[in-house]
């Protein structure tokens, strides 16, 4: 019998793996299964991990991995991997799945695999499931949307399926976490007994017996279909080295083996096996075609007209929330930190300590904290999106479209999340199978407006656009807002087509993707995500913001020399007639000016003049040229620094860039040229050093890090200069 | 049990045919029906097997993206969206 000696050799595998395993390491279960069968839900509700599950394909782009108190002595570890449609990757995310399970050798290599399967489309699932045990890793499979299946009037019978498919099966729902306890038994007796179904489904030394057995001797392998793999797969194998590579290749020569005809008929003859044994467990096979509710939504969303004008909207309703719904939240924040700065200044004995805490820290961290209602919303909402599973169908009414530029249906969802943040954004395009429109979106989604870009967008636009209606419906600044993200659209588009026309390839794309059938969002998984956006949010961006306030309010307070006495001396002489106000507020802008901030900002300042922007903004631009979210909190700190009010008045960041002056003319400083060239040039600037990581870990070099830096800050300097000049 | 196909033979891989005398997934109309036969590209053929589509499936289209790219079909109880360009590789019987 074929399958005989693997079995033999996994269970003398495990016999020993569990020895040490129950003295020292945990086991480890890996769970596996298409995109959008519950696996993610599955693995939240097995170890309370928070993560984020969308209703779209390729979600979890890379392993994750949490913990299992499986029972008071057995704690196991569980891998949640990304969904695939079979051991043969077709994009990036899903080679790991095959790294792990072709390779026993593998630190995450599972004692059980755990295949969660949606039974609304079982031969779809079992091809992947089948798959899995003919490598010779104990399997555990869990049925999973019986609910949805038995809506479609489908009955599985999972004793059956059991003894069919000779592996334990369990029913489970993954979202309310029904079955989980059979699902517990199932795995503490693979771990305990490991067994495997008799035979392999499907046979490779069926077809070519002298090619698998010439394979397993050269390879020490004991699994004939493994020893498939090492054939059709071994380019994409890493743990095999160059030697073993060729050696496979020469053995395909040899046995003049043609891998695209086998491997076709490897599925075919898999499904056919399937067929046999779904037909015995499942009655009631619904006829195919006829539209269910989720297809007849199909028919709308992606209508050539209501199609588009959906999205539209939807992106609209985005927009309005995140200006005109977040704003009432935003201006009790904002007074908010304004009242405490006043009151801490007024009952805080005066010194370098309390303005510190109140023009240093304060004023840098309540910067940031005036946004979490418009990172909240825009994080609920893009959950939303792609919880209900909406997101696909926005891939295929764009994909058409977004060939055009050089990149792919599937580019949507980084170019959507890159709203939100790039650096999850970029992760996601590990779905792209092609490789150059994955390179061509990683390259553009950092021109998509981010959540950092927000907070500067808005103080800037409030600052020169009015806010009234027009058409009575919609805000002029939620328009002004929208207009800036569509900018930040056109561009990547526009410079995708560039890349597309100057990166050749041989490769074909391709678009085969599944549509999932509407669902309605978890609200516990949207509210989890939406917390973690924020709290991430104010954290990470809040730490870098508190140091960098600090650093800068000792750079702007303090000045080489006693530059900063010897300035406010002579101030106090040269304006000796001036009001109290006016000679406090002259003052206070002579002493930042002679500090080392201010030396910093007068060194770049010739640089940046011909953009419209004085030595201040040039402090700003210079302290957020890591992370551009730094530079509300800067401008805070300067403006706060470089204003004489220690009245403890309730001044915003607002009013205080509203009331700023041009020395020169005496007019407002912040004209609409400047605000809008300032605009443009955050809308396009590379300023984010986690993007720039990123995109080099996911390139796996520097030269594209390095490319996407340049051509943005070049853009970034000729649309700004070109804006300034034109409006001035 | 396995059955063994000589498939370097198969007329199911054969090159693409000269004329337009097969119709293809791509020729569908909405809510047209069909039987997939055999495929024109070997390469496209073996992600649309895993993905269900297999010869003697019955598929129907169920609607199509503006300006007819990308479609999506009906295959085996669940709706799968592909370009034309691809849905022309699977030819379909008569």
């Amino acid at each position: 019998m074929p399958g005989r000696p693997a079995l033999n050799r996994q269970i003398r595998r495990h016999a020993k793996h569990k020895l040490t395993a129950s003295l020292s390491t945990s086991p480890i279960l890996a769970l596996i299964g298409n995109p959008n069968a519950g696996k993610s839900s599955l693995f939240n509700q097995l170890t309370g991990m928070r993560q984020k599950t969308g209703n779209f394909p390729g979600v979890t782009v890379d392993k994750k991995s949490g913990t299992w108190t499986v029972d008071a002595q057995l704690t196991a570890t569980v891998v949640d991997l990304p969904g695939v449609y079979s051991i043969y990757p077709k994009s990036l995310d899903e080679q790991l799945v095959t790294d792990i399970l072709a390779n026993p050798a593998h630190p995450d290599y599972p004692d059980v695999a755990v295949v969660v399967v949606d039974a609304s489309n079982l031969h779809r699932n079992l091809l992947l499931f089948t798959q899995v045990a003919d490598l010779g890793v104990p399997t555990v499979l869990a049925l999973n949307m019986l609910d949805v299946a038995m809506k479609q009037s489908k009955q599985v019978n999972s004793v059956r399926l059991a003894m069919r498919l000779g592996v334990p099966v369990v029913r489970i729902n993954a979202r309310t976490g029904e079955g989980i306890d059979s699902l517990k038994k199932a795995v503490m007796g693979q771990l305990e007994h490991p067994t495997l179904p008799g035979q392999l489904f499907f046979d490779p030394a069926d077809g070519e017996p002298d090619l698998i057995t010439d394979t397993k001797e050269h390879y020490q392998l004991t699994n004939n279909y493994l020893a498939l793999q090492y054939i059709i797969q071994h380019d994409g194998f890493s743990f095999l080295n160059r030697s073993q590579q060729v050696g496979l290749d020469e053995i395909i020569k040899k046995h003049n083996f043609s891998e695209p005809t086998f491997q076709a008929n490897e599925t075919i003859t898999r499904y056919k096996r399937i067929a046999t044994v779904v037909s015995e467990a499942v009655t009631d096979q619904r006829p195919i075609g006829q539209p269910t509710w989720s297809q007849k939504f199909d028919r709308i969303l992606l209508h050539p007209v209501w199609g588009y004008a959906i999205f539209g909207m939807v992106l609209l309703l985005i927009f309005q929330a995140i200006f005109a719904w977040a704003q009432p939240f935003m201006d009790a924040i904002d007074t908010g930190v304004a009242w405490l700065n006043g009151q801490l200044k007024a009952s805080l004995p005066a010194g370098p300590l309390t303005d510190l805490l109140t023009d240093g820290i304060l004023a840098g961290i309540g910067g940031i904290l005036v946004f979490i209602p418009q990172i909240a919303f825009l994080f609920l909402l893009v959950a939303l999106l792609e919880e209900s599973g909406y997101m696909s169908r926005v891939m295929v009414i764009m994909d058409r479209i977004m060939r055009k530029f050089g990149l792919n249906g599937r580019s949507v969802v980084p170019l959507i999340s890159g709203v939100a943040c790039a650096v999850p954004a970029i992760m996601a395009t590990r779905s792209i199978g092609t490789r150059r429109d994955r390179l061509i979106t990683i390259l553009v989604t950092p021109l998509m407006s981010c959540s950092a870009r927000l907070p500067i967008y808005t103080i800037l636009i409030a600052l020169v656009v009015p806010s009234q209606r027009v058409i009575g419906l919609f805000n002029l600044q939620g328009l002004a807002l929208m207009g800036l993200y569509l900018l930040g659209l056109v561009s990547a588009l526009l410079s995708a087509y560039v890349l597309k026309l100057l990166l050749k390839t041989k490769e074909r794309g391709f678009f085969i993707m599944e549509l999932p059938t509407f669902k309605l969002p978890r609200w516990n998984h949207v509210g989890m995500t939406v917390y973690d956006s924020v709290r991430s949010f104010v954290w990470e961006a809040g730490r870098v913001i508190l140091a960098i306030s600090i650093v800068l309010w000792v750079l702007a307070s303090y000045g080489p020399g006693n530059a900063i006495e010897q300035a406010e001396t002579r101030v106090r002489k040269e304006n000796a007639t001036l009001a109290n106000d006016d000679l406090q507020n002259r003052i206070a802008s002579e002493r930042l000016e002679a500090s080392y901030a201010g030396h910093f900002g007068h060194f770049i300042e010739p640089a940046i003049r011909p953009l419209g922007y004085d030595w201040k903004i040039g402090i700003a631009l210079l302290s957020s040229f890591a992370a551009r979210e730094v530079f509300v909190g800067t401008m805070s700190t300067i403006y706060s620094i470089g204003s004489g009010d220690d009245d403890g008045e309730n001044t915003t960041i607002r009013q205080r860039l509203r009331e700023e002056r041009n020395p020169d003319t005496g007019q407002p400083m912040y004209t609409p040229a400047l605000a809008w060239s300032l605009l443009v040039f955050y809308v396009f600037a590379m300023m984010c050093m986690s993007t720039l990581a990123a995109t080099q870990r996911e390139t796996k070099s520097w030269k594209w890090p390095a490319v996407q830096l340049a051509y943005m800050m070049i853009l970034a300097y000729v649309s700004a200069f070109a804006t300034y000049q034109l409006m001035k | 049990m396995l059955i063994k196909l000589n498939l370097n033979k198969d007329s199911r891989f054969a090159p693409a045919p000269k004329a337009m005398s097969k119709r293809s997934v791509a020729d569908l109309k909405p809510g047209e029906r069909a039987t997939i036969e055999s495929f024109n590209d070997q390469l496209m053929s073996l992600k649309l097997l895993e993905m269900g589509c297999l010869p003697g499936a019955e598929v129907c289209l169920h609607c199509k993206a503006p300006l007819g790219d990308p479609i999506c079909l009906n295959v085996s109880g669940y709706c799968l969206s592909m370009r034309r360009s691809e849905a022309a590789t699977i030819l379909i019987e008569n």
